[in-house]
C-alpha cells in the first residue's frame, strides 16, 4: 500500500514539475510550485521522514509560495514567449539524466537495509542516542546534539541570507511616512477573513511553541516552529498591514532578534568550554550528563527557532516594503 | 522479465528524483525568464532532497522516535527497527536555508528588474551589450 501511495505521489510529482517547466504564465507557476512542494511533503511523509514532512509543508507550501507571489506582484506576471527550441540544454540535460540513471544501477536496493548509509553511524544514533541524549525523537537529538555544529552553520546561513536580503532591498524612510498617513489598509474588505484570523492567530502562535518546545518527544523544533511562528505574523501582516505588525514586530528589533539566536547558539557552545567541555558538548552544563543535554537542546533549539522566526519575518517585511514603495514610485 | 520487474522495483524511487532533477535543471539551463530559473532551482533542491530521504528509507522499520521510551516499559533498541535518522537531519536543515536562499534570489531578482526592466535573460544581455558596447567588445565574451 505504502508503494502505491508512493508511485502515485511520485507521478503527480513529476506531472507538476512538467506543468511548472511548461507554462508561461508565472501566476500559475507560483502555484503549481506550492503545489509541488505540498506533494513533496506528502511523500516525505509516506517514507516516514516526518520532520523533513513538516518543515516541507510550512516552508515549501507556505513561505517560499508567498515569498515568489511577492515579487510577481513586482516584476509581472507574464513570461515572454520564445520561439527558440532549446536543442543544446536538452542535449546536456538528458544526458545528465542518462549518466545519473546509470549510476543508480550501482547503488543498493530502495529500501534495503544492508545499504552502507545504514551502517556507518546511524546504528549508534539510534542504539545510543536515548541512553547518552535522552531524547526519544532520535533526529532532534542528532540535530542538535550530535551534529549541533552543522545546525550552528545552517543557522549561520539562514542569518546570513537574511544579512543579503535587507541589504539587497532598501526601502527609504519617505517611503514609509508616506504609508504611515494612509489610513485604511488594502484588506480592510475582507471582514471574513479578518475576523478568521484574528481568531487563528494565537492558536497558530500556541502550535508554533508547541512545535519548539515538543521536538524532543516528536516531530518539530526550532526550524519548524519559527516558521510556523513567522507565518502566523505574515498571516496578520497581509491581512492588517504593514504598519500595525511593524509597530509590534520593529525591524530593527527583528534584525537584533535573529542576531540573538545565533549568538544564544554559540554562547551555548562557548558555555560548555568555560564549563571544561568541547564545543556544544553539553553533558557538562549539568551534574547529570542527560541532563545538561536536556538543557542545552532546549537552549540551542530556541535559538534556532529564534532566528528562523525573525529571519523569515524580516524577509517578508522587506519584500512587502519594495512593493509598496513601488507602488509610491510609480505615483511621484 | 523478472530481473526488469526486480530491477524497477528497486530503482523506481530513484528514477523518479532523476526525472526530477532532470526536469528542473532544464528550467534553470533552457527558460530564460530569471523567475522560471529560480523556480526551476526549486524543483531541483526539492528532488535531491527527495533523493537523501529516499537513501534513508529502510523496510520493515518505522519512524526513527524511539517507543516507550520512558518509565516501565522502557524496552531494548533495535537499530533495524527504525529509518536512518541522519538523512532527515540534513535535509530538514536544507530545507529551511533554501527558503532563506529563495529569499535572496528573488531580491536579486528585483533588482535586476528594476535595473533593466525586464526578467529575461537575453533582453538583458542586449541591454547591457547597449549600454557598455566597449568594455563587451574589449572582454570578448558575454556577460
Amino acid at each position: 500500500m505504502e508503494t502505491l501511495i508512493d508511485i502515485v505521489l511520485l507521478g503527480f510529482l513529476v506531472l507538476t514539475a512538467l506543468a511548472v517547466a511548461k507554462m508561461h504564465d508565472l501566476f500559475a507557476v507560483v502555484m503549481l510550485s506550492g503545489i509541488y512542494s505540498l506533494l513533496s511533503a506528502s511523500l516525505f511523509l509516506d517514507l516516514d521522514a516526518v520532520d523533513v514532512a513538516f518543515t516541507e509543508a510550512s516552508v515549501g507550501a507556505g513561505i517560499s509560495t508567498l515569498l515568489m507571489l511577492a515579487s510577481l506582484k513586482l516584476v509581472g506576471r507574464f513570461e515572454k514567449r520564445t520561439r527558440y527550441r532549446p536543442m543544446l540544454a536538452l542535449g546536456v540535460v538528458l544526458a545528465t539524466g542518462t549518466l545519473l540513471i546509470y549510476g543508480t544501477l550501482d547503488m543498493p536496493h530502495f529500501g534495503s537495509a544492508e545499504a552502507p548509509v545504514h551502517q556507518h553511524v546511524a546504528p549508534r544514533y539510534l542504539n545510543d542516542s536515548m541512553e547518552e541524549v535522552g531524547v526519544p525523537n532520535v533526529v532532534t537529538s542528532v540535530l542538535a546534539s550530535y551534529r549541533g555544529y552543522d545546525t550552528l552553520g545552517e543557522t549561520l546561513v539562514v542569518f546570513t541570507a537574511a544579512i543579503g536580503v535587507i541589504s539587497l532591498l532598501r526601502v527609504s524612510r519617505r517611503t514609509k511616512e508616506e504609508e504611515k498617513q494612509k489610513t485604511p489598509a488594502d484588506m480592510q474588505q475582507q471582514i471574513i477573513l479578518r475576523v478568521v484570523v484574528k481568531w487563528l492567530l494565537p492558536l497558530i502562535l500556541i502550535f508554533a511553541l508547541y512545535v519548539q518546545f515538543h521536538g524532543d518527544y516528536g516531530p518539530g523544533g526550532g526550524f519548524q516552529a519559527g516558521v510556523i511562528f513567522a507565518a502566523g505574523i505574515i498571516l496578520y501582516t497581509m491581512l492588517f498591514g504593514l504598519n500595525n505588525a511593524s509597530r509590534v514586530f520593529q525591524p530593527e528589533h527583528l534584525e537584533r532578534i535573529a542576531a540573538l539566536g545565533v549568538l544564544l547558539y554559540a554562547g551555548v557552545g562557548i558555555g560548555c568550554m568555560v564549563l571544561g567541555g568541547n564545543f556544544l558538548d553539553y553533558n557538562g552544563l549539568s551534574h547529570d550528563p542527560v541532563h545538561g543535554q536536556h538543557l542545552g537542546i532546549l537552549l540551542v533549539e530556541l535559538g534556532v527557532g529564534l532566528t528562523v522566526a525573525s529571519v523569515m519575518i524580516t524577509i517578508f517585511f522587506k519584500f512587502t516594503w519594495r512593493t509598496v514603495k513601488h507602488k509610491y514610485v510609480k505615483k511621484r | 522479465m523478472e530481473a526488469i520487474t526486480t530491477l524497477i522495483i528497486a530503482k523506481y524511487n530513484y528514477w523518479a528524483v532523476i526525472l526530477l532533477i532532470v526536469i528542473g535543471l532544464y528550467a534553470m539551463i533552457a527558460k530564460k525568464n530569471l523567475v522560471k530559473k529560480i523556480i526551476g532551482m526549486n524543483i531541483f533542491q526539492t528532488a535531491i532532497i527527495l533523493f537523501y530521504v529516499s537513501i534513508g528509507a529502510k523496510r520493515g522499520a518505522t519512524l526513527p522516535i524511539i517507543v516507550h521510551a520512558h518509565g516501565d516499559a522502557a524496552h531494548a533498541i533495535h537499530a533495524a527497527d527504525y529509518i536512518n535518522p541522519l538523512p532527515h537531519v540534513l535535509m530538514l536543515t536544507a530545507i529551511v536555508v533554501s527558503v532563506a536562499t529563495l529569499g535572496v534570489a528573488l531580491a536579486l531578482a528585483m533588482k535586476i528588474y528594476f535595473h533593466y526592466g525586464t526578467l529575461e535573460e537575453d533582453e538583458i544581455q542586449k541591454k547591457i551589450m547597449d549600454r557598455e558596447p566597449d568594455k563587451v567588445a574589449t572582454s570578448g565574451e558575454h556577460l
